[in-house]
């Protein structure tokens, strides 16, 4: 497969899924902690979404990377933009933004307090 | 690799004016967190928030910096 027909399936994956996850590894197998927080996540708020794995191959990392100016995986794509990352997500998370974004209802949740301490973001509370 | 002081200095000059408190999440020194409050971040998303402290380092994000964790605000507490 030639670098244009691995930017040229990342393109179609970013524009033909609402909910598209570059990750490490798979949903039930994340092979980085960040991917599988990221998978956590999308989990509660229930919404569908397809992952690809980035692994198998360096150049589908260079060539997300390229398409998206964003150095790191996970890349969160809903409706075609850049969510974020990993931190991205957890910020939007606890602040309500990614239901929002997603388009589902916030899910009942012990939420963060607003205000924490620096340095003591707490794990997330799932299941 | 860059240590803790490198990249909270790197941070620090490439944004002039910023304040970056780094710490290194694992030990490992390199899964980094840096928390960068900076008046240039206001009226931009946080995807853009995070991508100019991501360009400081550029190639170096995935390959010595295994993992840059952020968080970034505003003096006054603003997000976006």
């Amino acid at each position: 497969m030639t670098n244009e027909e691995i930017r040229d399936q990342l393109q179609q994956a970013i524009k033909g899924e609402r909910v598209m996850l570059f990750m490490k590894g798979t949903p039930d197998e994340p092979r980085c902690g960040f991917s599988a927080r990221v998978i956590s996540m999308l989990d509660v708020m229930g919404t569908e979404y397809s992952a690809l794995d980035i692994l198998p191959d360096p150049r589908i990392r260079q060539e997300l990377s390229e398409l998206s100016g964003w150095p790191t995986i996970p890349q969160l794509f809903v409706n075609g933009e850049l969510v974020g990352g990993c931190d991205i997500v957890t910020e939007m998370f606890e602040t309500g933004e990614l239901a929002d974004t997603l388009g589902v209802p916030q899910p009942e949740l012990e939420q963060a307090p607003a205000a924490q301490a620096p340095g003591q973001s707490p794990p997330l509370q799932i299941g | 690799m860059p240590s803790i002081d490198e990249v909270k200095e790197r941070i620090e000059t490439a944004l002039p004016g910023s304040r970056a408190d780094v710490s290194d999440l694992t030990g490992g020194g390199d899964h980094l967190r840096a928390e960068v409050t900076y008046d240039g971040f206001a009226g931009l998303s946080r995807i853009q928030q995070h991508k100019l402290v991501y360009d400081v380092f550029g190639d170096e994000i995935g390959g010595p910096i295994h993992a840059l964790s952020l968080k970034t605000s505003t003096p006054d507490g603003d997000h976006r």
